[in-house]
């Protein structure tokens, strides 16, 4: 059992042994923790294509242009098939940039 | 030749009744897309004025570029210029001349054929180094006027009329490369005027460096066939404001170079403070002659000019591009006061749900 495992079991114990008026503080300290501390380890991906949409978005289209200050999500699609051709962008770099712009 | 106000030189005129028909066309097609797929307007409206040698030029203009995709692999694509302009009449007559421009910039098919492959047909901007196809745009260039090694290696036009594939030739965390080939064909017709040539560009760049090498190559397909070579440099380096540009251009008869800074502080409340706005741009061009047969547009004698612009960001994309420009040459030296407002417009053809 890793330690973090120990603590978390050690947390649901202290949880449900506290009593009622407290248990529901408790759980709103704790509960937001514990479902933080599952998330790397189940959805890690959301975090992951942010940044790196960002990150695609940074280098090759701020490289040419300034970002233009908002624009309406029906044209996202269309913003990115025409830099994809005229940046030369990969697939994966399309569907990142996707992800960055709808998240 | 690079056109002094703004860059229009690869706008050919266009009837615009013709243009309307095209375009309506293009709406009437378009009805075949998705939820983000909308088809937009885009481009950028300004006003000019340029100081040259003591003459002053008023140039209103509007670049407006229409993207539509056409199911999940097509896209169209177009751009268009629409300009006035006031000049000063010739041999010191009082008043102005007016003039005014129409003209179809590019139109182009795109057919994304693979991850690695698109294929373009129509007319396209030429793909010889980066100005033209990156920096052209009255909304996107940090100056109003084209450097001066612009028509080498452009072909004169800076259009082609044909084919060409490019794409990502491999993309990795710490190496991207992507290429274009291209063959032109001779056109004659004023609205799609092109010449007969070929060539290509590759594009090496390092993400974590953000530094950015490509080579070029074209070559002139009719009369006495030449050959072009270009090479450039792009640095950003990550998390400032500070880019480098740079294009080194060789031709049979003249050779130049053109190295562009610019810069952006966030030292104070970042870039959206009044002082982050400011944009300080520094350009210097050399061009030399090699010869005396100048059918490659670039000036009959060696050529330098020192760009000094002051740029300003104001909100609502809209810029404010000042410069003053001093330009030796042995057939005299005379400056360039170059005063504009551009504004980007981007939007969808129609509102949506």
């Amino acid at each position: 059992m890793t330690m973090t495992s120990t603590l978390r079991t050690l947390t649901i114990a202290a949880l449900f042994s506290t009593p009622l008026y407290s248990q529901n503080t408790t759980l709103k300290v704790l509960l937001p923790l514990m479902i933080e501390s599952k998330q790397p380890a189940t959805n890690p991906a959301p975090t992951a294509h942010v940044s790196e949409g960002q990150q695609i978005f940074e280098q090759q289209c701020s490289r040419c242009h300034n970002a233009p200050e908002g624009f309406s999500p029906r044209i996202s699609g269309t913003i990115i098939r025409h830099m994809r051709v005229r940046a030369s962008l990969s697939q994966h770099e399309e569907a990142e940039l996707m992800r960055f712009l709808n998240p | 030749m690079p056109s002094a106000i703004f860059n229009r030189s690869n706008s050919r005129r266009v009837c615009p009744v013709k243009a309307i028909a095209i375009a309506s066309l293009f709406v009437c097609c378009a009805h075949y897309v998705s939820a983000q797929d909308t088809p937009l307007i885009s481009g950028g409206g300004g006003f000019a004025a340029n100081t040259n040698g003591g003459k002053t030029t008023y140039s209103p203009i509007v670049e407006p570029l229409v993207a539509m995709p056409l199911g999940p692999h097509f896209l169209v694509e177009s751009r268009a210029a629409l300009e006035e302009a006031w000049a000063p009449n010739s041999r010191n007559a009082p008043g102005f001349n007016h003039s005014h421009f129409v003209g179809l910039t590019y139109l182009q098919g795109d057919w994304i054929v693979s991850s690695h492959i698109t294929a373009v047909a129509g007319s396209f901007l030429m793909p010889f180094e980066t100005y033209n196809e990156r920096l052209s745009p009255i909304w996107i260039g940090n100056f109003q006027s084209a450097p001066l090694t612009y028509a080498l290696g452009n072909m004169s036009t800076g259009v082609g009329t044909g084919a060409m594939v490019r794409g990502s030739a491999f993309s990795r965390k710490k190496l991207t490369t992507d290429y274009t080939a291209y063959f032109s064909t001779l056109v004659s017709n004023q609205y799609f005027a092109s010449e007969r040539s070929s060539g290509g560009r590759t594009n090496f760049y390092l993400p974590d460096k953000r530094l950015e090498i490509g080579f070029s190559y074209n070559r002139l397909l009719q009369g006495t066939h030449e050959n072009f070579y270009g090479t450039h440099v792009w640095w950003e380096p990550a998390n400032t404001a500070f880019r480098f540009r740079s294009e080194f251009a060789r031709g049979h008869h003249a050779q130049g170079y053109w190295i562009e800074a610019d810069y952006r502080t966030q030292a104070f409340h970042g870039l959206d403070s009044w002082v982050g706005r400011i944009e300080p741009v520094f350009r210097m061009n050399q061009t030399f002659r090699r010869d005396t047969n100048f059918s490659d547009g670039l000036a009959l004698v060696n050529t330098q000019r020192a760009d000094f612009g002051l740029d300003y960001n104001l909100p609502h994309n809209t810029r404010v591009l000042t410069s003053y420009s001093r330009q030796f040459a042995s057939t005299g030296n005379h400056n360039i006061w170059q005063t504009g407002l551009v504004y980007r417009f981007l939007f969808p053809t129609w509102k949506g749900k």
